[in-house]
């Protein structure tokens, strides 16, 4: 790593965004984002679908190439630099809506998998990370099921362990809760929070209010790919300024 | 009015029984056998006919057949006529090669059993050991085969018979996967000249029929060649054999490719795998699963294309059977020797497709698995 690639003065900052933009074809995606996430900050972003908040922190691990800006992922520019961007994934783990597991790989071999080929780590260590974690997610007695033979709940609890195994930075949560059952729910959420409590850096797109007023930091609230608004949960839930936030919360909480 | 109904544990319907008759043999052959007149008409008339069918065939291919003889005169019955085995038995093996070493060949195919098993089988004892050993089999086939440290030097020309089938289908076989997982990939390469060759290799050879391939690897490659890249005749029918299928195999797996959801290759770089380890460890394994239909398929196909190797003047299996029915003292045997030669290739492309079942229910994740 060069000097030029360490350009952030304050070391407390994880993720830097200044000025970006996204389109797909001539749709512009994302317009003008800017924000900065310190170490240990819990982010809830939230707004109507199609609002470019999964782009958004799928640009954060480069899952989508953003065309104009800059992202500093702990010090490192986000750029057509291959080496960077596999750098930078090995800091950011990530949470998908569908779980995404490999069907084909049992829960321990999900989990152990990366460690063992992208760090080197020797198998019989990368199993016992695996395990540490799938007991952290409350769910070691299934590690030796396939996928397919588990709950939503518990695959998705799987898809933390499997993302907190490579000793992660900081974690994406893409609508993490939105694929399942309403009574699996809670068990995920359970996990997100032991997860915050315990420092983890979290940027989380969901629609689950009640995590987004006990966990976060702040809250950010997107629409049409722009910021709109950002606050404190106090702030954001009991002082909403414009009047699309006014209009999403009285949609998502009126019920 | 009440119209709540609660059910209180008392009071719970007991699991029961099915109905006797409905489940186990009985219930199998009154569902699929006896379901109603029309039904158990049709399987009666059926189980007859079938029935015919094969004591006819015992009847002339055991009963009535006449086993030994010098020529087709000696036959007499109404049964099939398998005197000519006893003496060409060899040839329909080994081809014209010298009688003399044709222990080379029998002893390189059951070589080739250890060879191919740690392959095909896994939790077979030392695993670990006889892959990377299985490795030194092609040559020591090839050695064996050809000649050399020692071993009288026999020309590719003398190979021939089931031998040669056998030869050419493994090589095409076992060359045509990585082949055409490779093409598969190619095709879908975000390098333009990359994908551009991919589609081009897949659409011409698949285009083309495999007979003006092997035609234009005898008469065309040795005029662009110079004389003294002399490629021997057995080699290039595998190149162009191997080149065919792995056309067709990277069409099959790119069929499997595009079963797999984007979702899986974001998880896997998302977790900082890189463009190889992703498709080695993620998306072949479980394309490769979905695909095995189709690449047994091309298997089977390619197996059976061996025969065409005739067309450049060399006699496989079919050719010797050819050559045998236009011999004055066998004239008109053509059913017993067909029937002969066809038993060799369903042989050996049924047990494929049975491993293929075998295979595909061991990697399920899903149905019930064989072992564990």
């Amino acid at each position: 790593m060069s000097d030029t690639d360490k350009n952030i003065k304050d070391p407390n900052i994880l993720i830097e965004i200044k000025g970006l933009n996204k389109w797909f074809g001539s749709f512009h995606v994302l317009r003008d984002i800017s924000f900065s996430v310190k170490k240990g900050e819990k982010i809830v972003i939230c707004g109507p679908s199609g609002s470019g908040k999964s782009t958004l922190i799928r640009c954060i691990n480069r899952l989508e190439e953003h065309q104009e800006g800059e992202i500093f992922v702990d010090g490192l520019e986000l750029t057509g630099n291959l080496k960077n961007i596999e750098a930078v994934r090995q800091e950011v783990g990530m949470v998908f809506q569908s779980f995404n597991l490999f069907p084909h790989l049992s829960v321990l071999e999900n989990c152990a998998l990366s460690p063992i080929w992208v760090k080197n780590t020797p198998k019989e260590k990368a199993e016992q990370l695996a395990m540490h974690y799938l007991e952290k997610v409350k769910i070691p007695e299934q590690a030796d099921k396939y996928p397919g033979q588990l709950s939503g709940g518990q695959q998705q609890r799987v898809a933390i362990a499997r993302s907190l195994c490579m000793e992660p930075k900081i974690m994406l949560f893409d609508e993490p809760t939105s694929a399942l059952d309403p009574e699996m729910i809670k068990e995920v959420l359970d996990v997100m929070v032991d997860l915050a409590d315990s420092g983890m850096t979290m940027l989380v797109v969901t629609h689950e209010m009640g995590f987004a007023s006990q966990v976060a930091d702040r809250v950010v609230f997107m629409d049409d790919g722009e910021i709109i608004e950002s606050g404190t949960p106090n702030q954001f839930f009991e002082n909403p300024k414009s009047d699309r936030l006014k209009l999403f919360l009285s949609q998502i909480l009126s019920h | 009015m009440n119209d709540t109904q609660i059910k209180t544990s008392s009071s719970s319907t007991k699991p029961r029984n099915p109905p006797i008759g409905s489940t186990g043999l009985v219930g199998w052959l009154r569902k699929n056998l006896f379901s109603s007149l029309s039904n158990a008409t049709i399987t009666i008339l059926g189980l007859y006919f079938l029935g015919l069918l094969i004591i006819h065939l015992v009847e002339w291919a055991i009963l009535n057949a006449q086993l030994s003889g010098d020529t087709r005169f000696a036959c007499k019955g109404a049964g099939a006529c398998w005197a000519w085995i006893d003496q060409r038995f060899g040839q329909f093996l080994f081809g014209f090669y010298p009688e003399t070493e044709r222990w080379r060949p029998a002893l390189a195919f059951v070589l080739l059993i250890p060879a191919l098993a740690p392959w095909l089988f896994d939790k077979l004892p030392a695993q670990r050991y006889l892959r990377p050993c299985s490795i030194a089999y092609p040559f020591i086939a090839t050695i064996l085969l050809v000649g050399g440290f020692g071993l009288p030097e026999v020309p590719s020309d003398k190979f021939g018979g089931f031998m040669l089938n056998l030869i050419v289908g493994l090589s095409g076989i076992v060359l045509s996967l990585p082949v055409g997982v490779v093409l598969a990939l190619g095709r879908r390469s975000e390098l333009p000249l990359v994908r551009w060759f991919c589609i081009f290799f897949i659409e011409f050879v698949r285009g083309v029929p495999l007979i003006t391939l092997l035609f234009v690897s005898n008469i065309l490659l040795p005029i662009f060649l110079p004389p003294e890249a002399n490629l021997d005749a057995v080699v290039r029918v595998i190149v162009m054999v191997t080149a065919f299928a792995s056309a067709y195999m990277a069409e099959v797996i790119r069929g499997g490719l595009q079963a797999i959801p984007s979702g899986q290759y974001e998880a896997a770089q998302a977790l900082g795998l890189n463009y190889f380890q992703s498709m080695r460890h993620i998306i072949l394994p479980q394309a490769l699963r979905i695909s095995i239909p189709g690449i047994v398929n091309t298997f089977i196909g390619l197996f059976k294309d061996t025969t065409l190797v005739i067309v450049i003047g060399l006699f496989d299996i079919l050719g010797i059977a050819n050559a045998m029915v236009a011999n004055p003292d066998w004239l008109g045997l053509s059913t017993e020797t067909y029937v002969f030669v066809s038993l060799f290739f369903f042989s050996i492309c049924f047990a494929m497709s049975r491993y293929s079942m075998r295979l595909e229910r061991r990697l399920s994740t899903t149905l019930p698995r064989e072992t564990k």
